[in-house]
């Protein structure tokens, strides 16, 4: 097991690295200066001094190791459109929100999604069934961004319960929350569903009925368990699919958060910020993408049995 | 073999004489009486079967036809302004309303459809080929090259996709060719992986075998036996990369990343609407927004149903 979480997490550092580098010179390889298009009219002497502000005086290559060098160190450097603040600063004063959101999304999404699809699967063919496949079938096809601009629309301008703009209780959290979370949830509800169908035709289920156990007993040890494993295997895309959604959910309902920043640094060609939240970014895919796999070692034995043969 | 004498009591309303030895040739007894169904005949007949699945191909191709023939059943052209016109309501003359130039939305919304149907297939179609190629490539030839090949993948799939496509917005510019490279640079990995693991299946098997034994080479074998075989699951995971894309390019848009004004797409449409919303105006929302809704609910129908009808677990 030890050996399998070490090789996964060597992994990670691996991909890590490499979107750093094919960020760095993505961002690098774009043609023109971007002090050149911020700062026309300035003189030779202040453009002189910018340029070793941003470190852009320097050879690509020193450039290059000194990215990798401050970014290991969580230093991001200076951003280009405020010239007071740091990357830094400008990330950690949006941080707070977007990982409320974030959080708030994913949790919700997965319990209200394994909570629809099993229900849909006890009672197939029935009322909550054919519910649960509806709000599925919406969540996947009407796009967040579309589901917000209505949530605002007809839900927050008719009742003062849900505030639309700012940011600050928990009220505020539901309306962008519930937009960002329904596609995810759409989708855990299916495979949810359909895994639980499966498996509850299985002998050791029959098995555990004939042994007298009570049907939450079973549907919670024997059923849900195994139900639940395709489910994690697709936590990382959905984490993924929350992250992006958030640039535009945090657009819509003016939230203070990093997706915000991130919509702004690329309309200003911020380039220190543009590579920074993807770099933030990429590295919580990653991480989430590890935890999925460590959790699918520990809850699936097959998994530790394959890394015995290795 | 004698009969029971029990069970002949019970028959004894037929008299033995007329039980006469049923007088076949054993050359006629191994004629195929029905005509023989193959699988595709087999799978396009389960889908036919399917009500959701046929009504999400009769949209599909209802909106493929209004994507051709939509934009010239109107007098306008989409980027045409008429000032005077402004947000005008559905009415006679203008089927779904004008937006704040006083542009037709109806124009505008099948122009829209063409920019998303477009990008939705042409992603699709290169994403098949690269992954067609590169699975297939990896899955036959196995042992380091595959292990090389997958380890590439790997770190690929690490890459958040719509930030990869983002980054390339900033990098090339916003466009339509722009859109599609961004989109398929890292969306031919699903299929790429796919094909790997069918042919990885395949390969070992006996038919494939028996090829190689009668002198079949590889480029053969590839073409026969492996790649018809592949294609199921490549053609539903086709089917469901069209939403995928369509949607990439409606957020994209939405960002102000897509493609430029004025040409019009759903995502765009929805964004001009964003500020007009506590106006009054819901068409400006309504249109785009249910259509790219239609389309994406009736390709990812038609996906389910398509994956229903090949998957041969179920086949009977």
């Amino acid at each position: 097991m030890l050996k399998y979480i070490l090789k996964r997490f060597a992994w990670m550092i691996l991909t890590i690295w490499v979107i750093i580098t094919l960020t760095f010179f993505l961002m690098h390889s774009i043609p023109g200066d971007p002090l050149d298009v911020g700062d026309s009219g300035g003189s030779a002497a202040a453009s002189e001094n910018l340029r070793a502000y941003y470190n852009l005086d320097q050879p690509l290559p020193v450039q290059y190791f000194s990215y990798i060098k401050n970014i290991v160190t969580l230093d991001f450097g200076p951003s280009m459109t405020s010239r007071s603040s740091t990357v830094n600063d400008m990330i950690s004063s949006g941080f707070p929100a977007s990982l409320q959101l974030g959080i708030a999304s994913l949790v919700f999404s997965v319990i209200s999604g394994v909570a629809l699809g099993v229900l849909a699967a006890l009672r197939h063919n029935k009322m909550i069934d054919y519910i649960t496949m509806i709000v599925a079938v919406i969540g996947i096809s009407i796009p967040n961004f579309i589901q917000s601009m209505l949530f605002i629309n007809y839900i927050g301008a008719n009742f003062d319960f849900f505030p639309v703009a700012r940011w600050g209780t928990w009220r505020h959290v539901i309306l962008p929350a519930l937009a960002l979370s329904s596609g995810p949830m759409a989708i855990i509800a299916r495979l949810t569903r359909s895994n639980m169908l499966e498996v509850l035709t299985q002998d050791y289920i029959r098995t555990a009925k004939a042994k007298g156990l009570s049907a939450r007993k079973i549907v919670v040890k024997h059923a849900l368990r195994n139900a639940l494993l395709p489910v994690v295997t697709i936590m990382g895309a959905l984490t993924a699919s929350v992250l992006t959604g958030s640039f535009v959910i945090e657009r819509i309902f003016a939230i203070p958060g990093i997706g915000q920043y991130f919509v702004n640094s690329i309309s200003n060609r911020d380039y220190p910020m543009i590579m920074a939240t993807t770099v933030i970014y990429s590295s919580i895919l990653v991480f989430m993408m590890f935890l999925v796999d460590i959790i699918y070692g520990i809850i699936d034995p097959r998994i530790k049995l394959h890394t015995k043969e290795d | 073999m004698g009969i029971p004498t029990k069970q002949k009591t019970e028959h004894s309303s037929v008299p033995d004489d007329l039980f006469v030895p049923l007088n076949k040739d054993s050359a006629q007894l191994e004629n195929i009486v029905r005509p023989s169904v193959g699988f595709w005949k087999d799978a396009w007949q389960r889908l036919l079967k399917n009500k959701l699945a046929v009504a999400g191909l009769i949209t599909i191709i209802f909106l493929t036809i209004m994507a051709i023939v939509g934009p010239m059943l109107t007098p306008y052209s989409y980027s045409e302004q008429t000032l005077s016109n402004q947000n005008q309501p559905p009415s006679a003359e203008h089927w779904f309303g004008t937006d704040n130039l006083g542009r037709d939305m109806f124009t505008r919304t099948w122009y829209g459809a063409r920019i998303s149907l477009f990008i939705g297939l042409a992603a699709a179609l290169i994403e098949f080929i690269i992954g067609v190629i590169y699975g297939g490539i990896s899955g036959y030839k196995g042992g380091r090259t595959d292990n090389v090949m997958m380890r590439i993948v790997d770190i690929l799939y690490g890459l958040p996709y719509l930030l990869v496509v983002i980054l390339l917005m900033v990098v090339m510019g916003p466009g339509l060719f722009t859109i599609i490279i961004a989109l398929t640079l890292t969306g031919w990995i699903g299929m790429a992986r796919i094909v790997r693991g069918q042919v990885l299946q395949l390969k070992n098997n006996e038919y494939v075998l028996a090829s190689k034994v009668l002198g079949a080479n590889t480029s053969r074998i590839i073409r026969k036996h492996l790649l018809p075989n592949t294609m199921g699951p490549v053609i539903v995971s086709m089917t469901l990369t069209v939403p995928g894309a369509i949607f990439a390019e409606a957020f994209l848009s939405f960002l102000g990343l897509g493609v430029s004004a004025p040409v019009a797409s759903w995502g765009s449409m929805a964004n001009d609407a964003l500020g007009v919303l506590n106006t009054g105006h819901w068409w400006r929302l309504f249109f785009p927004a249910f259509f790219i809704s239609l389309t994406m609910l009736a390709f990812n129908v038609f996906g389910d149903g398509l994956r229903d009808a090949l998957d041969p677990k179920l086949r009977r």
